[in-house]
């Protein structure tokens, strides 16, 4: 699996309004790569699940998309709270978003299920106190 | 469908992307839950909602989505016409709530689709 591009982006966590920015972006370089649209469409859809989850859960952090000849790789890194019980965030409807990020469009608990749902892999490891790390694949092939 | 045809059934007025209003649709969703239309299949081309926030906008892109209805008057904000405008997404807005704006569109034959499976 040689890297053949990466494209880094850092997530501001300050700012709900611009969170996504980054996928939008991914779309835009994917789409300039010819890659196939419902390949680009499952990609956005993860990473932009799991930007949403660093700046309403975790203060920002950073996400670097790999693309190589098999597969799309998204991976994010923050230094938020981590994640308690990762089986018990993976239930659709879990959630410990506050009415303020619901009333938003958020906080539905959809976004981790989201993000399996989309990616062929995901792994995600988290501590407590000390951050989340979170990788999904798309296979190209 | 065509989204002009959803303009004249919802009478809504169109924000941005006009020249976009001949394309056909063939699905749509409602909600105001941004993950929620994100769990569903492909080819939800139109979404109704009463959220205004930036967050409408990049969620309807990452779909692939066409169209976006405010409904209950809502109407959106400078900065999400201009997203919009980059992502080629028509926008308007409709003085009906959700519930007549969707079954508007349903009972005229643009339907809805499944979740997908995780
Ligand atoms: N990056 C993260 N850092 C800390 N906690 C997270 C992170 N991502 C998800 N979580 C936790 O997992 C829960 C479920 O996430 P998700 O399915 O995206 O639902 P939602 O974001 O709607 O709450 C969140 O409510 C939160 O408690
Ligand atoms: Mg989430």
């Amino acid at each position: 699996m040689s890297e053949l591009l990466k494209f880094h982006f850092d997530v501001d966590g300050t700012d709900f309004t611009s969170a996504g920015q980054a996928s939008v972006q991914v779309k835009k370089n994917l789409r300039q790569l010819g890659i196939p649209p419902e390949i680009i469409r499952r990609v956005s859809i993860a990473m932009y699940e799991g930007e949403i989850n660093m700046v309403i859960h975790a203060g920002g952090g950073e996400a670097d998309v790999i693309v190589t000849e098999t597969a799309i790789e998204i991976r994010l890194h923050d230094h938020g709270p981590g994640i308690k019980n990762i089986d018990q965030a993976m239930q659709e409807g879990f959630s410990t978003a506050t009415d303020t990020i619901r009333t938003l469009g958020f906080g539905a608990g959809m976004g981790l299920p989201n993000m399996k749902r989309y990616s062929d892999d995901i792994e995600i490891h988290s501590e407590l106190g000390v951050g989340t790390d979170i990788i999904m694949r798309v296979n190209l092939t | 469908m065509k989204i002009s045809k959803i303009k004249e059934l919802l009478d809504a007025q169109v924000i941005c992307c006009e020249e976009n209003t001949n394309e056909d649709v063939f699905s749509a969703c409602g909600s105001d839950m941004m993950s929620d239309v994100l769990a569903y299949v492909k080819d939800q081309a139109v979404l109704l909602t009463g959220l205004v926030n930036s967050q409408v906008v990049r969620t309807a892109e990452m779909m692939d989505m066409r169209c976006i209805v405010f409904v209950r008057s809502k109407m959106p904000t400078a900065e999400m016409i201009e997203l919009a405008r980059e992502a080629g997404i028509v926008i308007m807005a409709t003085k009906k709530r959700m519930y007549e704006a969707c079954g508007k569109l349903y009972s005229n034959g643009l339907v809805g689709n499944k979740v997908r499976d995780v």
